[in-house]
């Protein structure tokens, strides 16, 4: 008898005729228990990080930042897998040149650049402007991320140093500060291993057994509970090819809904009450642990917000900040800053109301341009 | 149909399989399919809509059964028990309303009761003129036709369906500014027409043998083909329902085979596909020949493996229940010409459009002996694409289609008659080259047509096509 599964096919054909009664039962059994097996032998690829295979930077071209995003008109998506949101970025895939002064831009959405392309945010217009630093082109990497957290900014530091910067910027904003945004940020709650990695690397002051950590279960493992993991994963991929032909990384709204600028009478940041002080609520130690995480130089700049001139702007600069938390984080963080021997520039109070979009801290390509000048006149000035 | 309703068929279809003999088979895939009619059908957003449409797929149904069957054979115990499985379905799909706290088999709220009652007094009156109208046959027929090309019409004519939209919404007091042409999806109604005007046509020529209701009846909504075919035949089908069936091991084999194929082809692989297939978007995002390609070639495969997908699961499932739907696809991509590759694409839509449009036409037009036979052939093709091309939608975009394949097929037929008078091929390395040779041009002359099916506008699609070429 011929046993060649590709014949069986044909044998089933041939037999047409055959009356032999369905036994299910054992069917069915014997699929349910290789289909478990197979589940639970997913458990094993543990420590093996799926995001690391990618087809970026060689089927398709690295991306200009990272991948963030749930509209399928923009190409993109909100992973919660650093290594595939590296592996997909063209940072990695790009040979540090001799000439090449390689500048990494860590911050949230408006470094990422939200409602702007590639070439009108901040890494794109550093880029255009073609300055060298220390005698060498400086090219600018975007690793901003949306979602405002120091402690998810430090995560990506942390594994972007492994790519031979000679300058990091670190943008950032008090809303980055409160500890208790630190493992609110989705990217941070996801990653709990990385945090306690971080924690024991930095000594930061938080607890890796935190219930805002999503640890993993057994069945989070398995191949069905891996699954979204899986088919975000293969999705990414896909959509390389669809950011090779379109260049097109997000979508981009005919209209959006303006920044507020009239407020409520509210003069609380956080549940903080003016009051009170601000001392002890934000996360400096993050702060230091990113500033000094590795032999690389970083400027520190404190991004341009809003400020408005609408309903109660004299409590409010903006949706995020009553005036007197800005102003009382400002100056701690000048304060800081000094006596830490930070390289630091302040750029709060840059760019005009009319240069932001839909927040307080997201620039029109006009604003983006103005910070480009001065963080580009920082990174020029840093040899000096 | 989405995961879950596949997934209830394939149950449904095991245990009717498994369970069911004789007749307790054909009544039960009756009512399944009956039901399956409403809970397949997509949310609309006018009120109850979704009860009404498949009300009136069952009402088509059995009207054209009443105008087919000989006088008097409702009155047999197999037709009155299926007329009251479906007056019962209805009933019940009706009755969840009272039942269940919210919409259960249906997308929104069935009406009241007594709005039903009243469409069921009104369909006994329609059933009943219709017969009596039937003793005029010819007459009947080209009236039932009529209304069901114009349904058709409506339905695929994006315009028409917007306006009659308009015209539901502002009889309900709903926003008309939210009117939209995708308000009235009727499911499945371009393979219920074309069974429907089989059926008559068949009947007209006496092709047709006497069906019961249940046989008719679960033929034109059979819940596995119900929303992308294929288009069996109605004696075939009925001589597989009346067919002794007992599921068996490898009949299930086969068959859960064909379903896992399907699901792969649709879900994995089409669903895949999707997200790079060319689209508006793309259209006009893209500017290099080379993604451009790329992007329509992903257009291409998707749309094979989404509608041959379904076809496979829709085979399979009958399989399980012992009916043996006809073949749709048989890799039309590997054939050497376009009259082949429309042998194997979409085979039951082309042999039906073949059986009751070309072969007429054919016949008609060569009464004109003064025309010259290519113009006849011409005429022909043309015609038969162009219908094709409607029968997807009445748009321009599905006109150029058709005229597309249409000018293809009549070339291919010039071509391949002025060669085989003056090419003789006998080197087998020179046939298999002409035969890659002719796959490779078929496939791109099938994907170039493709842009206008996949886009929305024809100056969109002709950008497209100068892109592909470099030319912009």
């Amino acid at each position: 008898m011929d046993d060649r599964p590709w014949l069986v096919h044909r044998r089933l054909t041939d037999s047409m005729n055959s009356q032999t009664p369905v036994r299910l039962l054992p069917l069915l059994l014997k699929a349910t228990l290789l289909f478990v097996l197979l589940n639970f032998a997913f458990i094993l690829l543990d420590g093996f990080s799926l995001g690391k295979l990618t087809l970026y930077n060689n089927i398709f071209p690295g991306r200009e930042r990272f991948p963030f995003g749930e509209n399928q008109r923009g190409y993109n998506l909100s992973l919660f897998d650093l290594d595939a949101m590296f592996a997909s970025h063209v940072l990695v895939g790009s040979p540090k040149a001799d000439d090449e002064f390689r500048v990494l831009l860590i911050g949230d959405s408006s470094v990422w650049g939200t409602l702007l392309t590639p070439e009108q945010n901040l890494a794109g217009q550093l880029n255009s402007q073609y300055i060298s630093a220390c005698g060498k082109t400086v090219h600018a990497y975007n690793l901003g991320y949306p979602y405002i957290s120091l402690l998810q900014e430090l995560m990506i530091l942390d594994e972007a140093l492994r790519y031979q910067p000679d300058l990091v910027v670190w943008l950032t904003t008090l809303e980055s500060f409160p500890q208790d945004k630190q493992l609110a940020a989705p990217l941070v709650a996801n990653s709990p291993e990385r945090v306690k990695e971080l924690i024991t690397k930095y000594q930061l002051p938080l607890d890796p057994n935190d219930p805002a950590l999503n640890h993993p279960t057994v069945w989070d493992q398995t191949l069905i509970g891996r699954r979204k993991e899986i088919a975000d994963l293969i999705r990414l991929q896909l959509y390389g090819a669809m950011w090779a032909s379109t260049g097109v990384d997000q979508f981009y709204p005919e209209s959006y809904e303006p920044a507020q600028l009239d407020y409520e009478k509210d003069n609380e940041f956080h549940g903080i009450k003016p009051a009170e002080t601000l001392q002890g609520k934000l996360s400096f130690e993050i702060l230091d642990a990113g500033m000094n995480a590795a032999s690389v130089p970083t400027i520190l700049v404190n991004e341009p917000i809003l400020i408005s001139n609408g309903v109660n702007s004299d409590i409010r600069y903006n949706f995020f900040y009553p005036r007197w938390a800005f102003d009382e984080y400002r100056a701690t963080l000048a304060e800081h800053a000094a006596a830490q021997g930070y390289l630091y520039v302040d750029l709060w109070d840059l760019v005009p109301m009319t240069e932001f979009t839909n927040s307080g801290v997201h620039l029109t390509p006009f604003g983006e341009s103005m910070l480009a000048e001065k963080v580009g006149a920082s990174i020029q000035n840093f040899c000096k | 149909m989405g995961l879950n309703q596949i997934g209830a068929s394939i149950l449904t279809a095991l245990l009717v399989g498994l369970w069911m003999r004789g007749a307790a088979r054909g009544v039960f895939l009756l009512a399944f399919s009956a039901l399956a009619l409403f809970w397949f059908q997509p949310a609309i957003p006018l009120r109850s809509f979704d009860f009404w449409i498949p009300s009136l797929s069952i009402f088509l149904v059995v009207i054209v059964w009443f105008i087919t069957s000989t006088a008097g054979a409702w009155k047999s115990r197999q037709n009155i028990i299926g007329l009251a499985v479906i007056i019962g379905i209805v009933a019940l799909v009706d009755l969840t309303r009272y039942i269940f706290p919210d919409p259960t088999l249906t997308s929104t709220t069935p009406p009241r009761l007594i709005v039903v009652i009243g469409f069921f007094a009104l369909a006994t009156f329609a059933i009943a003129a219709s017969t009596v109208l039937s003793r005029r046959f010819a007459f009947t027929l080209i009236l039932v036709i009529i209304l069901l090309v114009a349904i058709l019409l409506i339905l695929k004519s994006p315009n028409l369906s917007l306006q009659l939209s308009v015209f539901f919404r502002s009889l309900t007091n709903r926003p008309l500014d939210t009117a939209s042409a995708l308000d009235l999806r009727w499911l499945g109604f371009s393979y219920i027409s074309f069974r429907l005007i089989h059926v008559l046509r068949d009947k007209q020529t006496g092709r047709l043998p006497e069906l019961s209701l249940p046989e008719f009846a679960t033929y034109v909504v059979f819940f596995p083909s119900l929303s992308a075919g294929p288009i069996d035949r109605a004696e075939r089908f009925a001589g597989d329902l009346r067919a002794e069936f007992r599921l068996t091991q490898d009949e299930t084999l086969l068959a859960g085979q064909r379903i896992v194929v399907g699901l792969f082809k649709k879900f994995v692989i089409a669903d895949t596909l999707a997200l790079v297939a060319l689209n508006d978007s793309l259209a006009a995002q893209v500017h290099t020949p080379g993604w451009m390609w790329f992007h329509l070639y992903a257009y291409a495969f998707q749309i094979y493996f989404d509608f041959s997908g379904y076809t496979d699961i829709a085979i399979g499932v009958a399989r399980l229940v012992g009916v043996k739907l006809p073949e749709n696809f048989t890799s039309p991509y590997t054939k050497p010409n376009l009259a082949q590759f429309w042998n194997s694409w979409h085979i039951t839509l082309t042999q039906w459009i073949r059986a009751y449009f070309f072969n007429p036409f054919n016949r008609w037009i060569r009464g004109y002996k003064s025309l010259p036979a290519w113009t006849m052939l011409l005429a022909g093709q043309l015609a038969t694409m162009l219908i094709i091309g409607l029968w997807h939608g009445v748009t321009i975009n599905f006109i150029f289609w058709g005229a597309w394949h249409g000018l293809g097929l009549f070339l291919q037929n010039r071509w391949s008659d002025f060669a085989k008078a003056r090419i003789a091929v006998t080197n087998p390395r020179i046939q298999t080259a002409l035969h890659i040779g002719g796959v490779l041009l078929t496939f791109h002359f099938v994907a170039l047509g493709w842009v206008f099916f996949a886009l929305s506008a024809p100056a969109l699609s002709f950008e497209v096509l100068m892109k592909l070429f470099g030319i912009h």
